[in-house]
Parts: structure tokens; C-alpha cells; sequence
């Protein structure tokens, strides 16, 4: 097997290597008895909910260090959102900084996290890659007297103050339900080209489509099937294509991801099908303006996300002025997006999806 | 001169035994410099930056050195023999995802964590059969092992993360010795290093694993068994890898597909800066040691100082092209002055 090995006299130095492996993971085996297994170790602790005093009428504080932590930097949806951040600190008056990795992976951002609670910042403004990973991370800063707030993608609830919700699934399920039955006039076939099949989101917002569409006033609207483009540009263009050669009756689609979308109006753009199949979903507007210009889209929807970093660092400036303590029921006022009430779990909801259409695409810059 | 060529450096040539000697006092001297660099880098980031000399971030740092340092170990012998393993993150991902599963499937975790340990032994073996039995390049075969075992993570564990591990285990694994600085990862870690460091500089082994790197044929006909020398070096850099995975899914509670993508930029990064050749042949493990911490200090300083991720990343890589640029190119120079030294001597032809 092994080429070229003389057996034997130099034997001892490579059976050493062996050795000193298998007693590395012996050492481990050994090293606690008694077995612990998943069944044993139910409940994650939980470190409380709020606690203290709030008070309504605290003054927002205008000496606060208020950190943004994208899952990316340099990711244009998270530069949009920072900057309503940017914003918002520029209204109230405090210090406004930018960290965060090159790569949104799970664990790429503890390293901000213990950066920015070292540096003394006041508000973490969060949108975490991976719902335990920064946990620690974050429990830490908490004790070092950080306030934190999640936008966009929460952690567990268990370690921040307050999630930002861009919108809730019901909400974005029914906006996408309403806009699809507006433009095929009530009633038809109707498909969703959604994105991986196991991706947690969208298979939420399609159980909630489902839903909404079983409604009397839907009756007439049938959903024959689900496609899945992988949010996969050209994935996703076959798979319209091939929805729509499937298909012949098909009236609109609905498309919950923007790479979807984008795609799926690229193909009917140049099909003979442009205009006559209708199309709505989740993008942006940089990359669906082309398309609502050209006639394929009339609209579609996305939460604004300049409106969400500027909500998220209202709620973080509120939280470390004492205005608020993340409890149920409270209430602050977010600049010019007015008033808010923390709902359960500590969730604001920034509210409906905003509807893009020719009329306002070219207001918005993501 | 059929051999490795690949991998061999110019101014390692059959019968260069005296070379050798003369250009030996790179790696001591280098590795000796990088100590008083990462002393100065220290020395200067706890009088400019705020927030650095503090235990508290002696700890973020070190907890966030302890996977690349453990990696870094047993890559350091395989970059010696001449060889190298890009696929280590993945070993480790593989690993956790593994991990994950076995977890969620009810098994107790002190064996998940063997199990996981033992896979990535089993991993690192599969590199080193296509290495040694089929004689194909590490790079190569890496590679491909880099781009499978990550495929085989998202396979067994899909995109979800498995994150209900015991806490008094993930605890742990942030856990300082007492006065707050100090990890006991890090104590493992560096209890480790000793470990890897006496056999790569008191043993016959370690010694052979030179000659390896130096010349594979030559070694070979003094009669070491290079192809086995590199073989149990892969399973050993797959069970670190492993153990890596271990320490990395406790340590961010969170069993994922994807962690530790791109480690082994970092970890191949902090070898070649602690001055061990890319050819082979070459370096020490206090070297590398240094050339962890450099880096770890390094980034966490410029961090805490607000230098954004990109430029962050630019200075690393600059750093990187510096600590290969200068070894190489004194060593070249030496060897030059060395020629023209003899060559005047006994006027043979000069070249250039």
C-alpha cells in the first residue's frame, strides 16, 4: 500500500505518531465519565427577561456610541440599512460606527462583538449570522453594560434586548398574496419559484401563502405548484421557463427571494409571455427597476431597509436612555417613523412590507 | 533533480550539505525577529490602543488564536516534509457537522467528541493515501479534499445549525485559569505545541521530517520511510483538524456546515509568517508560534484601533508577502556572495 516504506528498523518513529493520536483521543474519551446525551440536557438556560425600571419620559441620551454589526460589510442591503442607522444617530446626536466581517460566516462576528464591548459602546445594533454563535459573545458585552438590538436576523431571544422585525411572515405572506391576486384580476394559476427547498424562511412564508389563499376572496385563484431556483440566477430562469412551458394556463408567479425575482422577470422580459403572465415577490429595487420600467412587473415588495436601521438604533438609543427596557408593552418614538410598541419576546415590528412600483421605484437606491 | 520539483527550492541542490549550513541561521534568526516583533506589536498596541491591556481582551484574543494555533501544529510539520493540506477547515466543518448530527441522534457527547476526532484522523487518512500510495502533489490533492469535505458537511447536516449543546461544555471552552486572561484552550493548546515542538526538534523523527523536506530522494535512500513519515502526518493534521472542529463547535455552540470556511488561508498564512519554507525543509515551531500570535495581536489591535475588515485583510496579506519575500531573498543573496566568494577563488566560469 504505502510505497517505497522500508518496514522495520524506522518503524518506531511513525507507530509513535499513531500512538500519540490514539491516546490524544483516549485522553479525551477518559477525560469525563458519565456520559452526557441530548436527552438529559433539555432546557437552555435563559438569562431572564428585562429587568429594571423603565422610564417613559427619560430624555434619549445624546452622548451614545451606537455600533452597527452588518452580517457583511460591504453588502449593499446592510450599507442601506446602516445608513438609516447613520441617520437616526445623526438625529439624536451621538457616535455612530460601522464593524463587521468581510464574510458572513456564524462565527465571524464574535470577534466584532468583543471588539465593539471592549471599545465601550453603548448600543450593539445586530444582524447576526447564526442565532447561538454570537451568544457568548454578546451575553458578555451585556454584562460590560451594552445594550443590544438585533435587526434583519435575530439571535435567540435570550441574548439581545430587542429584534428589530423588518416585517412579520404573515405580513409578507399576505402583501405577496395581495399583489398577485390585484394583478391577475382575481382568479387564474398561480406558481412560486422559491429558493432552496429547505430554506427556513421561505418555506414559512409559503405555508402562510397557502393559507392566506384557501380565503373566500382567493376562491378563484389556484396554486398548482412550487418550483425551486436554488436562489440560483440561472437556476432560477430554467425553472420559470420550464413553469411556464408546464404550465400553459399560468397566470402570475410569485417569487419570495430576490435572486428569484430578478430571474424570473429577466426571462419573461425577453418571452413572449411579457405582460401577459403577471409576476410579483420579494426584490429589490436596484435590481427590478429595469423591469418595472419595461412593463414585466408591475410591482413587488421588500421592507425599506434605510427604515430599519433607522427603527433599530431609535430602540437601541431608547433602551440605553432608560426609556424603554425591552418589556412587553412598552412604547418609544422612533424619529420621523413615529411610535412603536415592543410586542412578545422583545420583537418590534417595523411594519408592512413597502410596495415598489413605477411610481416610487426610482425613490430608493438598495 | 527529478524529484519534487514542485516544491524545490533553488538553493536547496544535491551536495549543497555546506549551503545548508551556511543558510541555516535563517529560520533562527527569523523566527527570533518575529518573537521581538510580536513583543513589540504588544508593547506598542498596549500604549496606543484603548482597551487592549486588558484581561479581557487578552482573552477574546488568545480564544480567538486557539483553532488557527491548533491547526497550525501539525501543518507545520507537513509544510517541513514539503508538503501541504488546504483542506483542513474542511476537515474541521465536516467534523462539526458530524458532531451535530451524532448529537442530535442521542449519542453522549464525550463519544460524539471522540467520534469526531477519530473522523478527522480517518479524514486526514484519505489525504495521505492519495499522497503517498498514488504519489500524487498535497496541493492538489487538498484541494480537491477542501471542496468534498465541505460538500459532505452540507450533506449530513444541510444548512441548519445544531446549537443545543450542554452549557457547562460550551462554557468551557471560553473558560479562563484563573485571573481572567488566560483560556484553557489556550493551555491546551500551548501544552500542545510543546508536545509537537519536542518531536519536530529532539527526535530522530523530527529530524527525518527535515531531511524529508529538504530532499526526498536522498532521504529515501538514507533509508527513511518518507511516504510513511508523510502518511501519519496527514491523519495527524486530519485529528487536529478534528479536534479543532470540537473545540470550534463549543466554542461558538453551534454545529454548522460551514464553520471554519477559509481557516486554512489563516492557518497556512501563520506558518509560512512564522518562517517555515513552503518548499520544506525549513523552519521551527516557536516560529510559528510567534507568527500565530502576530496575527491574532495584530488583527485585534487594528480592530479595537476602528481599522475596517478590508484594510485589515491588506495588511495581513502584506505581511504575509513580506515574511516570504525576505528569508528567500537573504538566503539568495547569501548564497551569491557565497559563490562569488569561491568562484573568485578558483576561477571557475562565472554565471551572470
Amino acid at each position: 500500500m504505502l510505497r517505497s516504506d522500508r518496514r522495520g528498523r524506522r518503524r518506531g518513529g511513525a507507530s509513535r505518531v499513531g500512538v500519540a493520536a490514539v491516546a490524544w483521543t483516549a485522553l479525551l474519551a477518559t477525560a469525563a465519565c458519565g456520559g452526557t446525551t441530548r436527552d438529559e440536557n433539555a432546557e437552555p438556560e435563559d438569562r431572564g427577561g428585562p429587568t429594571g425600571e423603565a422610564d417613559p419620559d427619560a430624555p434619549l441620551r445624546d452622548d451614545l456610541v451606537v455600533a452597527f454589526l452588518p452580517k457583511q460589510v460591504n453588502n449593499p442591503y446592510f450599507t442601506v440599512a446602516d445608513g438609516g442607522g447613520e441617520t437616526a444617530v445623526g438625529e439624536f446626536g451621538g457616535e455612530y460606527k460601522e464593524s463587521g466581517p468581510t464574510e458572513a460566516s456564524a462565527s465571524s462576528q464574535v470577534s466584532h462583538v468583543n471588539t465593539l464591548s471592549q471599545q465601550g459602546t453603548d448600543v450593539i445594533a445586530l444582524a447576526a449570522n447564526d442565532p447561538n454563535a454570537v451568544c457568548g459573545a454578546l451575553d458578555s458585552a451585556r454584562d460590560a453594560g451594552a445594550r443590544v438590538v438585533t435587526f434583519d436576523s435575530d439571535t435567540n431571544p435570550g441574548c439581545r434586548d430587542l429584534f428589530v422585525n423588518q416585517a412579520t411572515a404573515e405580513d409578507i405572506a399576505r402583501t405577496q398574496v395581495e399583489l398577485i391576486a390585484e394583478q391577475i384580476g382575481g382568479e387564474g394559476e398561480v406558481a412560486i419559484l422559491s429558493a432552496t427547498p429547505n430554506a427556513t424562511n421561505q418555506n414559512a412564508w409559503i405555508a402562510l401563502m397557502e393559507e392566506e389563499l384557501a380565503a373566500p376572496e382567493y376562491a378563484d385563484i389556484e396554486l398548482v405548484t412550487v418550483a425551486y431556483g436554488n436562489d440560483e440566477d440561472e437556476k432560477s430562469f430554467q425553472e420559470t421557463q420550464g413553469l411556464l412551458r408546464s404550465y400553459p394556463d399560468l397566470a402570475g408567479i410569485i417569487s419570495p427571494t430576490t435572486v428569484g425575482l430578478a430571474a424570473a422577470a429577466r426571462y419573461l422580459s425577453g418571452s413572449e409571455f411579457q405582460g401577459e403572465v403577471a409576476l410579483t415577490g420579494l426584490g429589490t429595487p436596484n435590481q427590478m427597476r429595469e423591469y418595472v420600467h419595461d412593463g414585466t412587473v408591475e410591482s413587488f415588495a421588500l421592507w425599506d431597509p434605510a427604515e430599519l436601521g433607522y427603527l433599530a438604533a431609535y430602540a437601541g438609543a431608547a433602551l440605553a436612555s432608560g426609556q424603554i427596557t425591552g418589556a412587553e408593552g412598552e412604547t418609544f418614538t422612533a424619529g420621523e417613523l413615529g411610535d412603536y410598541t415592543i410586542g412578545a419576546d422583545g420583537v418590534v415590528v417595523l411594519g408592512p412590507p413597502t410596495v415598489f412600483e413605477e411610481g416610487n421605484v426610482d425613490d430608493y437606491d438598495f | 533533480m527529478a524529484h519534487d520539483s514542485l516544491y524545490a527550492s533553488p538553493q536547496r541542490r544535491p551536495g549543497a550539505g555546506r549551503g545548508r549550513r551556511r543558510t541555516a541561521w535563517v529560520p533562527r534568526r527569523w523566527d527570533a525577529a518575529l518573537v521581538s516583533a510580536l513583543l513589540l506589536v504588544v508593547l506598542g498596541s498596549a500604549l496606543l490602543v484603548d482597551g487592549f491591556a486588558t484581561g479581557r481582551n487578552a482573552q477574546f484574543l488568545l480564544l480567538d488564536a486557539v483553532a488557527i494555533g491548533l491547526v497550525a501544529l501539525p501543518m507545520t510539520l507537513v509544510v517541513i516534509t514539503g508538503e501541504i493540506d488546504l483542506s483542513v477547515a474542511s476537515t474541521l466543518g465536516l467534523c462539526s457537522a458530524v458532531m451535530g448530527q451524532l448529537w442530535l441522534s442521542g449519542w453522549p457527547l464525550e463519544l460524539v467528541v471522540v467520534a469526531a476526532v477519530a473522523l478527522g484522523a480517518v479524514l486526514g487518512a484519505v489525504n495521505g493515501v492519495f499522497v503517498t500510495a498514488f504519489g500524487l502533489p498535497s496541493l492538489a490533492v487538498t484541494i480537491g479534499t477542501l471542496a468534498a469535505y465541505r460538500g459532505l458537511a452540507f450533506v449530513v447536516l444541510g444548512d441548519q445549525a445544531v446549537a443545543d449543546f450542554p452549557g457547562d461544555w460550551t462554557s468551557a471552552a471560553v473558560e479562563t485559569a484563573p485571573g481572567g486572561a488566560l483560556p484553557w484552550a489556550m493551555v491546551g493548546t500551548a501544552l500542545l505545541a510543546v508536545a509537537f515542538g519536542v518531536v519536530l526538534h529532539a527526535t530522530p523523527f523530527g529530524r527525518e521530517l527535515y531531511a524529508i523536506g529538504s530532499n526526498a530522494e536522498a532521504a529515501r535512500f538514507s533509508g527513511i520511510p518518507v511516504a510513511r513519515r508523510k502518511f501519519w502526518l496527514f491523519v495527524v493534521c486530519g485529528a487536529v483538524s478534528g479536534l479543532a472542529g470540537v473545540y470550534w463547535t463549543l466554542r461558538y455552540a453551534s454545529a454548522r456546515a460551514d464553520n471554519g470556511e477559509g481557516l486554512e488561508l489563516a492557518v497556512v498564512a501563520a506558518v509560512l509568517l512564522g518562517g517555515v519554507s513552503i518548499f520544506g525543509g525549513r523552519g521551527t515551531l516557536a516560529g510559528v508560534c510567534a507568527g500565530v500570535l502576530l496575527l491574532g495581536v495584530l488583527r485585534n489591535a487594528l480592530q479595537l484601533a476602528d481599522v475596517a475588515a478590508d484594510t485589515l485583510d491588506i495588511v495581513t496579506g502584506s505581511l504575509l508577502i513580506v515574511s516570504v519575500v525576505v528569508p528567500n531573498a537573504v538566503a539568495m543573496a547569501r548564497a551569491r556572495l557565497a559563490r562569488k566568494d569561491r568562484h573568485e577563488g578558483t576561477h571557475e566560469r562565472k554565471f551572470g
